[in-house]
């Protein structure tokens, strides 16, 4: 007989363990399931974890890739990380990252075809807003009225979508564009643009934010009354109220944190990587980036570690799909395995598996 | 005369990682028998009953019921049996009726109608009447236990097992219930009365067998052992009362008026209209069964449920709309009920702890940034001066014991030397050492000048610490009466909410 036996104190040997071996676990299930598909398995996980990074013919080109696709997820679950300890489920944070980079581009391109250096800082504080004023409406309901902010930031994400469609083919629609659909390009504007900054590795502005949002985020956590608040609402509640947290106040701040980072998330994409205001523009970073934030446990470095490796997974996917022919939900059901291999890995951390009979009278 | 016990335990043992919790225990239940089983927290009791009522298997060793050998799998087989137990905490569903309540924890239930008249000729023979269609959320605490009674006794049991039955009732339900229970035997039902009551088990049971550490470590006839005696063979050494200061209070710093508070949810209690005055120096002890209001008022005078204006004053302030944070730099502060989610944080360790409430009063904080070196070193400082056994402070708050823990939460107070204290329950679950210790701090901080709130369900307890004492029912305080001019009837009427004014005190 196999029963759970909760542990007297969280076990930090599996704390720390539970997501390497839910890797591992991944990477088992995974491979049956490329060879279920017909895919000779080894080849296949080889193609997606090892060339993007070390094959002769195109490591070159996909290394750069890394930090590129990193940095969004990194930056936005740093930022989702806030809330989830705290309990408070942001979950529309692509709604954000999209409003971000919309009002930060609208506001530049009001400004064009000035060259002025201010133009790309007024950029980034416009995106950091658009995103906080996106988050800060399922905040402010949650306040007020008590709804439910994962479903509200998630219908937001659609409402989102559809004003990023109407901007792309209406109010920030190129005029120069022979009537096709979607903005200025702003990577290509120098005022605007987000370049890579150490040539071959793919670091743009959004990178660097992203490593100082991972190190303001550690500070927070350990040092900050804010970031010991944080822990203790999502762990304790009646705790939290008893040492003096204001709920509503907590609500808002993480909110309103995780959706300034999402928005610069979207603007530092717009202005660089994706370089324009598209009807495509959202890739689904802002989704991912709750598995990366629970990934990496939630702690900023993890965070960190866990960024790197699903952006592994994108570009080894992209790889594994034009070179195998894997399709790409299959990738998508990768990253999914995940997730789940993590949340059942992680009752190891809480509780002991025991084996045996009960007791013989 | 040597009859066929009706329950005779031989050897029993049960162990659990890290504990053994019991160890080689053997007595005897005689039909017709009141018998105590008596024991600290952490004795064994509850894992023993346990095990009699089919709820955990024991390790080792063997039960008999009349003669038979017993080893119930689950509780249905035991009750099939005829051993039926009503539990410390109820198991009742506060939004339907008696009746339905009942026909829930039965096999085969009766037509409600024939059920209800059951539970009425039951209620009424056994002196606990009971109206089978009111609902269970608009019983009292001893009315509720009356349906947790009349559901076994409507299976004729021959033992009926009692887990601490007295600790929700007032004065004059435990004679209601003392006067069932004698019935119960004079029937030639035996009963097994759980309890840490010294003075009830010797006004009640015929028999006590004394656990301690998991161990039988003396059979004896309560009757013929005076009160202390019975607490030194629990305790294993002699425990001393505590002392008090003696000196007279000062001028009041702390004063309810009219505080009223709605309920936060449908089963709650609301304040109504509570006035008190606490002194510098004063214990005022607030007494009451368990939910008449004793958690909120904790809460409104904590800062965790917001007041108005005109409620509450500390040394003429009004402070009634300050958050707790502010209340705590003042020097208002306080010790909930619960230890483990709301006094404390069960997963984080005993510096974080420390944090929740002393980070502003001991200097933790600079410009936001918490200083977990002087955290630890306050950790410390509790641990040392309470005696808390646990190996440090970083240790999480759940692998400590009840009562290490509860010294831990008491502690925490005490040592940032507050200008007033509110306590609940400080000794709930805590066992007899620890619970002398907790006292005698809350009156050596007395004695320096701090008023103390007690609010507490054990009335021992507030008799030997409270200079004054007062009553909560039903959101409502009785006015305060001086500990010395109560006698145990006055107190009881008090709790059952005869409401004294200033003029019929005299």
């Amino acid at each position: 007989m196999i029963w759970l036996e909760k542990r007297p104190a969280p076990s930090r040997t599996w704390s720390a363990a539970s997501p390497i071996v839910a890797v591992f676990l991944t990477l088992i299930a995974g491979g049956i399931m490329f060879a279920i598909l017909g895919k000779n398995p080894f080849e296949a996980l080889r193609t997606i974890f090892w060339d993007p990074l070390f094959h002769e013919q195109f490591a070159s080109f996909s290394r750069p890739q890394l930090l590129v696709k990193a940095g969004p997820l990194i930056l936005i679950a740093i930022g989702l990380s806030f809330g989830f300890r705290a309990g408070i489920w942001n979950i529309g944070a692509e709604g954000q990252y999209i409003m971000g980079a919309i009002v930060g581009a609208a506001v530049g391109l009001a400004l064009y075809p000035s060259e002025s250096a201010l133009i790309f800082p007024l950029m980034v504080v416009a995106g950091a807003f658009g995103g906080w004023a996106w988050a800060m409406i399922p905040g402010l309901l949650k306040v007020r009225f008590g709804t439910n902010e994962i479903l509200v930031s998630l219908m937001l994400v659609y409402v989102a979508e559809n004003i990023l469609a109407s901007a792309a083919v209406g109010w920030l629609k190129n005029p120069d564009g022979a009537g096709f659909p979607g903005s200025r390009n702003l990577s290509q504007w120098d005022a605007s643009a987000n370049p890579e900054l150490i040539a071959g590795t793919g670091a743009h502005w959004g990178v660097m934010a992203a490593v100082i949002a991972v190190i303001f985020a550690y500070v927070v956590f350990t040092k900050h009354i804010l970031g010991f608040h944080i822990r203790l609402s999502g762990e304790a509640p009646r705790a939290a109220r008893f040492a003096g947290v204001n709920p509503s106040l907590l609500v808002l701040v993480c909110l309103g944190l995780s959706g300034a980072l999402a928005g610069l998330a979207g603007l530092f994409e717009v202005t660089g990587p994706a370089g324009q205001i598209g009807i495509d523009f959202n890739v689904g970073y802002g989704f991912t980036a709750i598995i990366v934030a629970f990934l990496g446990r939630l702690h900023p470095i993890g965070i960190l570690l866990a960024g790197l490796l699903m952006a592994l997974t994108y570009i080894g996917g992209e790889l594994a799909s034009f070179m195998l022919s894997i399709p790409g939900a299959a990738i998508q059901a990768f990253q999914g395995m995940l997730l789940f291999f993590l949340l059942g890995v992680d009752v190891a951390t809480h509780y002991r598996v025991r084996f045996g009979r009960k007791g013989v009278v | 005369m040597s009859q066929t016990p009706l329950l005779d335990l031989s050897g029993l043992r049960k162990a659990y990682p890290g504990v053994v919790a019991n160890d080689d225990v053997t007595f005897a239940i005689q039909p017709g028998e009141v018998h105590a089983l008596l024991g600290e927290n952490g004795a064994g009791k509850s894992t023993l009953v346990k095990m009699i009522y089919g709820l955990v298997r024991p390790d080792a060793g063997t039960m008999m019921l009349n003669g038979t050998p017993f080893a119930p799998a689950e509780p249905r087989a035991a009750r099939a049996a005829g051993v039926a137990m009503v539990f410390q905490h109820f198991s009742l569903f506060e939004a339907l009726s008696v009746a339905e309540n009942v026909a829930l924890g039965m096999e085969n239930p009766p037509k409600p109608s024939a059920l209800a008249a059951r539970i009425t000729e039951v209620s009424n023979t056994y002196g606990l009447p009971l109206d089978p269609n009111r609902r269970v959320g608009d019983l009292s605490a001893g009315e509720r236990q009356r349906v947790e009674i009349i559901r076994c006794l409507l299976q004729d049991p021959r033992l009926l097992i009692m887990d601490e039955p007295t600790s929700v009732l007032t004065p004059q339900e435990v004679d209601i219930l003392f006067a069932t229970l004698r019935k119960l035997r004079a029937e030639g039902s035996a009963i097994l009365y759980i309890s840490h009551k010294l003075e009830e088990i010797r006004s009640l049971c015929d028999a006590a067998t004394i656990l301690r550490l998991g161990k039988v470590v003396a059979r004896c006839n309560p009757r013929e052992k005076t009160a202390s005696e019975l607490a030194e063979l629990m305790v294993g050494t002699s425990l001393k009362p505590p002392k008090s200061g003696g000196a007279a209070p000062g001028d009041v710093i702390l004063k309810a008026q009219d505080l009223s508070m709605p309920s936060a949810s449908a089963f709650g209690t609301p304040l109504r209209n509570i006035s008190f005055e606490l002194r510098r120096g004063e214990v005022l002890g607030i007494g009451g069964v368990a939910g008449n209001g004793q958690d909120e008022l904790l809460m409104a005078l904590s800062g965790e449920r917001k007041l108005p204006k005109g409620s509450l004053y500390f040394d003429g302030e009004d402070i009634g709309t300050r958050p707790a944070d502010m209340r705590r730099r003042i020097g208002v502060l306080s010790a909930p009920e619960e230890r483990l989610g709301h006094a404390a944080a069960p997963n984080m360790s005993l510096t974080e702890n420390a944090a929740l409430t002393a980070a502003r009063r001991q200097g933790m904080l600079a410009r936001g940034f918490v200083n977990w070196g002087a955290a630890k070193g306050f950790a410390e400082k509790v641990i040392g001066a309470f005696d808390v056994r646990t190996p440090g402070p970083n240790v999480a708050a759940r692998a400590l014991s009840g009562g290490n823990l509860q010294k831990f939460v008491i502690g925490r107070e005490v040592m940032q030397a507050p200008e007033v204290l509110i306590v609940n329950q400080p000794t709930w679950g805590v066992d007899a050492a620890a619970a002398a210790f907790i006292r005698q701090s809350m009156l050596d901080l007395a004695a320096k000048g701090t008023g103390v709130v007690v609010i507490s369900q054990d009335l021992d307890e507030l008799m030997e610490i409270s200079d004054r004492f007062a009553a909560l029912n039903e959101g409502r305080l009785s006015a305060e009466v001086p500990t010395g001019d109560l006698t145990m009837e006055k107190i009881g009427l008090m709790l059952g909410g005869a409401q004294t004014t200033a003029m019929e005190q005299a």
